[in-house]
């Protein structure tokens, strides 16, 4: 076969063989044995970059596959689960609600900017190819520490490459988090992640449908841009990975605004048989695998491939990862109506291939084979490894560190002042101001509360939407650090007035080729999928970003929840500001002496050790019902999630976001003051109600067995605690506010 | 009203327009007239009584906002409509175009500090004898929110002098908060005549208080009001 | 024949990009940097071989679409 007619400068299948070039691409000389059994032969270079991409972890999930069966995925609401674009949850009404998130991390660590922006890009269309209605953008994001140059540069320009693609497109962001640990120094996170809404009947498939049926491509033309993105993605993080630059991609928001407006008018149309999206591994991963869903073949002829740069290879056109480009299958009578709506938004639609009988992806270039693979083999046939798992030394030593062991803090007001004004706790107004967070008007709570609330045009419904993760306590414990990533995304729900539905988590570890890695791994999935049975939310997609290392070793274990949850009525919107002078203050849960991993440990004393603080499934299940149910009742005025900082910064949030109005609080106590302030005790909500309510709502919590006691009221100007009579915090919000707020600019300006 | 014609609205809606689906529903729910989305290609707007240049980010806004829109088929028409004296209202990257375009004096800079922002924003109504503004109240602060990376209002000295001296400048920031180093605070203007009004802040953003803001929904009644009153039809309360 | 066109925010106006950079070039120590304009440069490539009406043609897109002559003057070579 066709080897000859690659490119001159192209290895021939001998030269890959012998100088063992498949390493380059990430191919172990196993997977190249078993390449060779499947084609009976020894793959050229198209072939072998086809495969070498196919057989990432990025898109094969070889490392992650026995972790991520852990997860339940089905539930009465789920219409779709993990496998295609991203996953679709009933929301009544023949309406659904469909979202996923997905990595940037390795793209953006070398071209911030770029990175973050195409990451957006990459996750709208994953949204829009299953029919869908993008309305709301997310992104949790981790940097190392502000006080690094390096850092804030990424940092500002992370932000800015998610403004502005979000902000063109036109699709809100609308919530998201970000937090800052020198464990992400050189290797930060970047997740983004989209909420879209469709009809019940229009929910699309990437299949390759109907043998003998066309296959288009949409989008602007293919470049050399983003080649071997998807293996990148799949090293660790290294000098020479600084000269692959080229491997970046750069977005267009216009032109996927006019694909998304395009293809959303041929879905409408009824038209298409099959559409998916090209991201990573571009044209290559989007054919295989729609070929494969339908248990099909596909042709493609690489010449009709709009092109962008002349002399392309079919190599370059298989693995090029240019942006904004779909692939769909419809019947050939339905050509000219599909050329019409493209040609009407200036749209370049290209038929560049045909479904066949025999089940592999046949590559023509000018009139020859240049390519021939089993689909099966690309798709399904790629060793999935059970890699080494051992209990990190440091999970052990830790159990025997005393989280008390450092003095206590004496200036309570300080140290919520300087807690305030810790970069993750500080206010991210800096962030979300440069986002349109309101475009398409629906959008009823912005950024800055525990979750956005995005209205369902045209009903009384909305919904809830939210990404949390801290890695500190996965990181110290994965198995209780990933149950309470899963609660507290639930419980950010449960507080703005909705229904937690679903989970879609983007999995980000270190190398799993590292035993410690993969322990952590294991053990944070374990601890996911229980809290996800627990708490009804079934996992319906997600992504996995491993190899996040650099000199200094591996990040935190971050896997990042994000969560979506059904507002019955938009009466039923809860915010955390306090609302009116009176209102009596609740605390809900337990306060134990719970400070590993907290901030507190991490301001005062730099330290990230101990065990987190546990979680008991039963107790957060009960909390979050009990309160659901308060809300619908009406008996709840505000509410706020206990989190990092714990009461006393909670306290801070609640009257800052309640437009400066203060609060008394007086606690009883046997822990020491710091502790009862700070401890980040979890299955915790900090509650206000107007005074007539209160009785009510207290009696309803203790029916629910949700410990319940009355703090404080809501008044003045002032933030003032007490510690068994004892005067503990004590400041003008207004300066609260100040520290919260300027701290994040005064390290970006 | 029975028996009264309607008022209709046009959406002008450009290739990466983001804001036409707020502006139609704005218009919806506010005065509940009938509106309708005009694409560029577009060369007539006679049937149209107001006309909305929304926002969003038009071809783009590449090379300049709005520089590649002012070129559209459909601005003929516009010119046209200005001329003809129908009521045309630019918001956010439709301020831009009508700047573009000429049909408004000065242009839109980078924000002075270099980044888009997007909050609410107290804006002091300057001028309320225009049709877009006669049913809020001379001076009057009220909350519309702004979305922008170029909204940084710019003219010469003697074009600034002008619009002040012809009470052209419809909405400023208020004192002390302006988001984007406009010259004198400059937030909304309008033409000569009055019927072309040109703004940054997004009016079509504040028309329920579950977005925060109700305060835009008075920018509607006013064009609905002052049109019913030049076809001498009965005005609606406010 | 080429045309290279430059775009440059007109000198009586605020170039807030052209003031960040300045800023920034003072404190990575490039001390004797004075005033910073930010500008634009588009690059044609015209099918024509007659100078004097590349030079009228060039001169038109300038005016018409290239620069805003509110806020931007322009210059262009023609090579």
């Amino acid at each position: 076969m066709a080897q000859q007619l690659s490119a001159a400068k192209e290895p021939n299948a001998e030269q890959i063989a012998e100088q063992k070039l498949y390493k380059q691409m990430g191919v172990t000389d196993d997977e190249y044995a078993r390449i060779c059994g499947f084609l009976g032969r020894k793959p050229n270079y198209v072939e072998i970059g086809v495969f070498s991409v196919m057989w990432s972890e990025h898109c094969s999930y070889k490392n992650s596959k026995p972790v991520l069966r852990r997860f339940p995925t089905t539930g009465p609401r789920v219409l779709m689960g993990p496998g295609e674009g991203a996953g679709v949850v009933d929301i009544g009404d023949n309406q659904a609600v469909v979202f996923k998130i997905e990595s940037h991390n390795h793209p953006s660590a070398i071209e911030p900017y770029q990175g973050a922006a195409t990451g957006v890009g990459g996750i709208i269309r994953d949204i829009f190819s299953m029919g869908a209605r993008p309305v709301a953008l997310l992104n949790s994001l981790r940097f190392g520490r502000l006080e690094n140059d390096r850092v804030r540069y990424l940092f500002e320009h992370v932000v800015s490459g998610i403004a502005g693609y979000g902000n063109c497109i036109g699709i809100p962001t609308v919530a998201g988090e970000v937090m800052f640990d020198e464990s992400y120094e050189g290797n930060p996170l970047v997740n983004a992640m989209c909420v879209g809404l469709i009809d019940h009947d229009k929910i699309q498939k990437g299949v390759a449908k109907g043998v003998g049926n066309p296959v288009f491509y949409v989008g602007p033309a293919t470049g050399r841009d983003g080649i071997h993105g998807a293996t990148f993605a799949s090293e660790e993080l290294t000098a020479e990975s600084e000269a692959k630059r080229p491997a970046v991609q750069v977005g267009d928001p216009f032109m996927e605004k006019l694909v998304m407006e395009a293809c959303l008018e041929l879905i409408d149309s009824g038209i298409v048989l099959g559409i998916q999206d090209m991201g990573a591994a571009g044209l290559t991963c989007s054919s295989a695998e729609m070929a494969s869903k339908a248990g099909n073949g596909i042709e493609l002829y690489l010449d009709r491939v709009p092109q962008r740069e002349e002399g392309m290879t079919p190599y370059e056109m298989m693995l090029s990862e240019s942006q904004e480009r779909m692939l769909y299958v419809i019947r050939p009578e339905h050509e000219a109506q599909a050329r019409a709506i493209f040609d009407r938004w200036g749209v370049i639609c290209a038929k560049v291939g045909k479904v066949t009988d025999d089940g592999r992806l046949k590559l023509f270039h000018h009139g020859e084979l240049v390519g021939d693979m089993p689909v099966g083999a690309l798709v399904d046939e790629c060793p999935v490894y059970n890699p080494a798992s051992q209990e990190p030394a440091y999970y052990r030593e830790n159990a025997a560190i005393d989280t008390l062991r450092y003095p206590e803090a004496a200036n309570l007001t300080e140290t919520l002042r300087r807690i305030l004004a810790s970069p993750t706790v500080a206010s991210k107004e800096w962030v979300y101001n440069q986002y349109d967070s309101m475009v398409r008007t629906e959008t009823f709570v912005r950024p800055g509360s525990d979750a956005a609330v995005v209205g369902v045009p045209g009903t009384r419904k909305a919904l809830a939407m939210t990404t949390d993760c801290n890695g500190r306590y996965v990181y110290l414990d994965p198995a209780v650090g990933g149950r309470i990533a899963v609660s507290e995304a639930a419980r950010n729900i449960v507080c703005s007035g909705a229904l937690p539905l679903a989970v879609t988590d983007n999995l980000n570890f270190g190398s799993p080729e590292k035993p410690d890695i993969f322990w952590q791994l294991e053990q944070a999935t374990e601890g996911m999928a229980e809290a996800c049975r627990a708490l009804e939310t079934p996992v319906i997609g997600g992504n996995v970003s491993l190899y996040n290392e650099n000199a200094k070793g591996a990040i935190y274990p971050t896997p990042v929840v994000g969560m979506v949850g059904l507002v019955e009525d938009v009466d039923h919107i809860t915010t955390q500001g306090f609302k009116a002078e009176g209102d009596i203050v609740l605390l809900l849960g337990d306060t134990k002496a719970e400070l590993g991993g907290s901030e507190l440990q991490y301001v005062l004393h730099g330290v990230t050790e101990g065990r987190p603080p546990e979680l008991d499934l039963a107790v957060e299940r009960a909390l979050q019902q009990a309160v659901l149910e308060a809300i619908r009742g009406g008996l709840v005025a505000s509410a706020h999630d206990l989190s990092e900082g714990g009461l006393a910064v909670a306290l801070a949030e609640s009257c800052i976001s309640g437009g400066g109005i203060g609060a008394s609080v007086a606690l009883e106590t046997e822990l020491r003051p710091d502790v009862a302030l700070f401890s980040e005790s979890q299955s915790r909500i900090l509650l206000s109600a107007r005074p007539d309510k209160a009785d009510a709502l207290q009696e309803l919590l203790a029916a629910r067995g949700v410990p319940c006691r009355a703090i404080g009221t809501v008044g003045g100007s002032e933030l003032r605690i007490t510690v068994n009579g004892k005067e503990g915090v004590r400041s003008d919000v207004a300066q609260l506010e100040k520290a919260w707020k300027e701290a994040i600019p005064c390290y970006m300006k | 009203m029975k028996g009264d014609r309607v008022m209709k609205f046009a959406v002008l809606v450009f290739p990466g327009s983001n804001c036409d689906i707020d502006c139609y529903k704005a218009v919806e729910s506010t005065i509940g007239q009938p509106v309708d989305y005009v694409w560029q290609t577009s060369t007539d707007l006679s049937a149209y009584d107001a006309i909305l240049v929304p926002g969003g980010f038009s071809y783009g806004d590449y090379l300049r906002c709005g520089a590649i829109a002012q070129f559209a088929p459909v601005m003929g028409a516009l010119k046209q409509a200005a001329e003809d004296g129908k009521y045309i209202l630019g918001i956010c990257n439709g301020f831009q175009i009508l700047t573009e375009a000429r049909l408004l004096p000065g242009a839109l800079l980078r924000n002075k500090a270099l980044k888009f922002r997007c909050h609410s924003a107290k804006l002091r109504v300057v001028n309320n004898e225009t049709p877009f503004t006669r049913d809020y109240a001379e001076n009057e602060l009220i909350d519309i929110p702004i979305a922008h990376g170029e909204g940084n209002y710019y003219c010469d000295e003697a074009t600034l002098k002008e619009l002040q001296a012809n009470r052209q400048i419809v909405f400023r920031y208020e004192a002390g908060n302006n988001p984007n180093g406009s010259v004198d605070d400059i937030a909304g203007i309008c033409n000569r005549a009055g019927n072309v009004v040109g703004m940054m802040p997004h009016p079509e953003r504040a028309v329920h208080e579950l977005l925060g803001s109700a305060d835009g929904k008075r920018m509607f009644t006013s064009i609905l009001n002052a049109w019913r009153e030049r076809s001498g039809a009965a005005v609606i309360g406010g | 024949m080429k045309a290279k066109v430059y775009v440059t925010i007109k000198q009586n106006v605020l170039d807030p990009q052209g003031s960040a950079v300045e800023g920034a070039l003072h404190s990575l120590g490039f001390e004797e940097v004075g005033k910073v304009r930010v500008g634009k440069f588009v690059e044609l490539e015209l099918q024509t071989a007659d100078r004097g009406e590349a030079e009228a043609r060039v001169k038109a897109m300038c005016e018409k679409l290239l620069a805003n002559t509110v806020i931007e003057d322009y210059r262009y070579e023609l090579e």
